[in-house]
């Protein structure tokens, strides 16, 4: 059916070109269920079903582009779609030429669908929810199918679509005093949630002992790979695009034009080729399988849309319009996960950060809070659980000079963003053990 | 098209004796995105969306089916869907039997005296082209933009009990930045996260004094990039209300959502350090701390005659005289908690269903003046625009940084510093609130970017708030 609109909607578009003129095309779809659960039950079931497509129109160096919702129904769309062009075609007198045009004139074709093997959700969350029987069951089981397409008047033709699921969830004894879940993949299993919600509830049992309160000061800490990811999450802001090199707006200002450098250990390549996204973006460019940014500690490169190729005079390498990566991979180290409570020695184990920001963005400072089963750790055996603490470091120090070392094992992490749509992004994440550790607040 | 698929309903939702509460919620929404970037046009973006959120409650479950398909047999494949959502999830649902739904007739539209489309896309981008080249005031300049974007949003609800509630609301939202860098220095001046979009048409414009910041934003960027640091220490801190407005946001909004208090979003955006035993007795603020929910301003973001449950919407207090009376939750969440609260079940569009929400939520003025706030302050420092913000899931561990501080010594205002940020604890930060500014000192403004709820969605909301001074807060500025 989605396949069936994409191809039907850029059959349409190129009968309605006006000589002279080309366009480029991007659609967005899925079929998602979602269920919201509360304190064991229920609280929203539903299915959302959406499409879009968003049509770039082109005479020469003009272009103006516009999104229309796709309905599904044949007639409707073309209605919508025509009116689309026409208001498209209405607003290019009025727009001057484009110096940072760049699109993809090739017509290759490309095609990638995934199983489908997701079982029905609402037996998925009643099987869940039986699991979880007297317990303070909070979150989230989103799951179906994502399609993106993209199209061309130049015959390029590229789909994508895969079937995935997100259990988010986390199990809460009072207050604030959680343990934080995730279970996500292609292919769902009983065994697999079970297992997940018995190591939870071993987690469980810490939390409930007296929460340990500390002074602010400078602290050991074990960042479980939730809470690197965290840390990823708000250096991807402007942090790996070339806009942000160029316009000096990076997180990494000091290292693109001062001396300053991040462990060696610490290597970052968005990581197309294993990817659960398109290998294409929306102007039809295809991703090379990696772009390396981070190389042992330094900066290497950029992640560069096409406008920014074209504003910068250097090859794009497909990257989204806000130059966000999508599948960052963050190179393991050699510390045996199953040791990082040891190695911690005494400290604060952080299994997970919330709301982190930038306290001084030039300089890689960064602040956020502990959240979900952050522990006390003495003489490497888990003490208690901690009440939050703000924690406020340069990202020079936690993946510089203070990295004390990196997990061998990571975690690979879907991301569970569902603004707007779900998202399609991931990231293979280490702990890292860092030493000296600035807590605020 | 409104029309036709309101007559489509009528035959599609069911009737109230085969279906406690069938409702749909059809939203249309037009939008245009103009940006000028370094003197250049960046792609015009003409946006149009549509879709219906059909909701079931019956037989003691719940369930909506959202879907871009509104052909009769799309929107009947949807109540299907809900209904079977509903019968599916009941025996293991929150019990949605004892909750009420309401079924109003209505309709709101944003008084608009200057038409977007009154001024064609070459006048816009002509304007916002002037206001570019007006940013580059400097060598040292490396980044400017500036930005409209106007939405239209047309909010069609029908029930299977007769309600028809029709809203049509039209925003405006400028936007503006400049950059400059030094070495490893970068400063950034801004109107915010477009803080000064409004409903209505282009009057907005002129209300937001575009061409006024046009020659304020590259001096003043110019003089952070050689400002010293903000010091660090507990200094008497004046809050503009370009970050009152993130503090009222952070700390009071986001705390008394009653579907945070209940427990909903503990998994996502959080929990609050507010508990229903606290509403009607707990010392939120100081005795000046007067807050108010309102939707009946209408200049302002949040601003409707009705929220997504069809529920009429009316100016609120939640806190009088620094006492928590109610919180922010909607007809669900009310009769959840046994409390009284606020209109403010709002969902982002069509295809999210509505959760407890901001809306406007504002302080309400004083009585001082900005020369008498500050002229009262031995030891301070004023912060305008805000650039970063974080808060514990609790709502209460918090700090935020401004893209400009000026420090107060012994009453008169003195040098500009650079990377200013605060810290705090909200259970007690409102209670230093030491002075709060008069109407004259007042700002309507808010953001379009409010995140929340699983599955995720964003929501504008409005803050108005006047300038307001706390007493000894511990700021501090950068590496």
């Amino acid at each position: 059916m989605m396949r069936a609109c994409f191809d039907a909607a850029i059959d349409h578009l190129r009968t309605r070109l006006a000589p002279g003129e080309v366009f480029t095309a991007w659609f967005q779809g899925e079929n998602s269920d979602f269920v919201r659960m509360n304190q064991g039950k229920v609280r929203q079931p539903g299915s959302v079903s959406q499409r879009t497509l968003s049509v770039d129109l082109i005479r020469d160096q003009r272009h103006a582009s516009g999104t229309v919702g796709v309905s599904g129904d044949a007639t409707v769309d073309r209605q919508r779609m025509d009116a689309l062009m026409e208001t498209l075609r209405a607003a290019l007198p009025h727009v001057p030429d484009d110096p940072f045009l760049l699109y993809n004139q090739s017509s290759e074709t490309t095609e990638l669908a995934g199983k489908d093997a997701l079982p029905d959700a609402a037996e998925v969350t009643a099987r869940v929810l039986d699991r979880a029987r007297g317990l303070d069951f909070v979150g989230i089981y989103a799951a179906g199918r994502v399609y993106r397409g993209f199209g061309s008047s130049f015959g390029q033709r590229s789909w994508f679509e895969r079937a995935s699921f997100h259990l988010d969830f986390s199990l809460h004894l009072r207050a604030d005093k959680a343990v934080k879940c995730g279970y996500a993949g292609e292919t769902w299993s009983d065994d697999d949630f079970t297992m997940r919600l018995q190591t939870a509830l071993v987690d469980l049992e810490v939390i409930g002992r007296p929460p340990k309160t500390v002074e602010p000061g400078t602290y050991r800490v074990y960042l479980a790979p939730a809470a690197v990811a965290e840390i990823l999450n708000v250096l991807s802001w402007n942090g790996f695009g070339l806009k942000s090199h160029r316009t000096k707006q990076t997180v990494f200002l000091k290292m693109l034009t001062g001396d300053a450098r991040l462990d060696e250990r610490v290597s970052l390549v968005e990581n197309t080729k294993e990817s659960t996204g398109p290998a294409f973006g929306s102007a039809g460019f295809l991703k090379p399988p990696q772009v390396e940014l981070i190389k042992d500690g330094k900066y290497v490169g950029c992640l560069c849309s096409p406008r920014s190729a074209k504003e910068y005079g250097v090859p794009t390498n497909g990257a989204r319009d806000d130059e966000m990566p999508q599948a960052l991979d963050f190179a393991p180290g050699d510390v045996p996960a199953e040791e990082a409570t040891a190695r911690l020695d005494t400290g604060i184990f952080v299994n997970h950060l919330h709301y982190l920001n930038y306290s001084d963005r030039p300089a890689g400072r960064i602040t956020g809070m502990t959240r979900f089963a952050t522990l006390w750790v003495e003489n490497g055996r888990v003490v208690a659980p901690l009440n939050v603490m703000r924690f406020d470091e340069t990202i020079y120090r936690m993946l510089g000079e203070n990295l004390l070392g990196l997990t061998r094992e990571r975690d690979f992490i879907l991301d569970n963003d569902t603004y707007y749509q779900r998202s399609t992004g991931c990231a293979w994440v280490p702990g890292a053990l860092v030493r000296d550790m600035r807590f605020t607040l | 098209m409104l029309d036709i698929i309101a007559r489509r309903l009528e035959s599609v939702l069911p009737r109230a004796s085969d279906c406690v509460y069938c409702a749909a919620r059809v939203v249309e929404e037009r939008s245009e995105r103009i940006a000028v970037r370094q003197d250049v046009v960046q792609p015009v973006a003409v946006d149009h969306d549509m879709g219906a959120m059909i909701t079931i409650m019956h037989g003691g479950g719940y369930g909506y089916a959202a879907t871009s398909d509104l052909s009769e047999a799309g929107l009947r494949a949807a109540v299907d869907r809900a209904r079977g959502w509903a019968a599916k999830t009941a025996p293991r649902a929150i019990d949605y039997g004892s909750i009420v739904m309401p079924h109003p007739r209505g309709a709101y539209r944003t008084p608009v005296s200057k038409r977007w489309d009154g001024v064609s896309l070459g006048d816009k981008i002509g304007l916002l082209s002037g206001y570019s080249r007006r940013l580059k005031g400097h060598a040292d300049i490396v980044d400017w933009e500036a930005s409209l974007w106007h939405i239209e949003q047309t909010t069609l609800l029908a029930t299977n009990g007769g309600g028809r509630v029709m809203q049509e609301i039209a925003f405006v939202a400028p936007r503006m930045s400049v950059t400059a860098n030094r070495g490893v220095e970068t400063q950034t001046r801004s109107l915010g996260m477009f803080d000064h979009s409004q409903q209505g048409g282009l009057e907005v414009l002129d209300r937001a004094r575009l061409s006024h910041w046009c020659e304020v934003l590259p001096v003043e960027v110019m003089q952070l990039l050689t400002a010293p640091n903000c010091p660090t220490g507990p200094r008497d801190l004046v809050l503009m209300p370009d970050q009152m407005m993130l503090q009222i946001h952070e700390s009071i909004g986001h705390p008394l959502e009653l579907d945070r208090i209940l427990g909903d979003e503990r998994n996502y955006a959080g929990t609050s350090f507010v508990t229903l035993d606290m509403f009607g007795a707990y010392q939120y603020g100081s005795s000046l701390l007067n807050v108010a929910f309102d939707p009946s301003r209408s200049e302002q973001q949040a601003s409707y005659a009705f929220d997504d449950d069809g529920v009429p919407a009316e100016k609120t207090y939640v806190i009088r005289g620094g006492v928590l009376e109610r919180p922010l939750g909607s007809v669900f969440s009310q009769a959840r908690a046994k409390l009284e609260g606020t209109a403010n079940a709002r969902a982002t569009s069509w295809n999210r269903p509505p959760i407890d929400r901001m809306a406007n939520l504002n302080v309400e003025p004083g009585d001082s003046s900005f020369d008498a706030i500050v002229g009262g302050v031995e030891k301070g420092i004023v912060m305008t625009t805000n650039c970063s913000w974080s808060i514990d899931d609790s709502r209460n561990k918090f700090q935020f940084g401004c893209e400009k501080a000026q420090l107060i010594e012994n009453g008169k205002l003195g040098a500009v510093v650079k990377n200013a940020n605060y810290r705090g604890v909200s259970a007690t930060f409102w209670r230093s609130l030491s002075a709060v500014g008069d109407a004259s000192t007042m700002e309507v403004l808010g953001t379009p970017f409010c995140g929340k709820g699983e599955p995720n969605q964003v929501v504008h909301v409005g803050h108005a708030s006047p300038v307001c001074r706390f007493d000894r807060v511990d700021v501090f500025g950068g590496e």
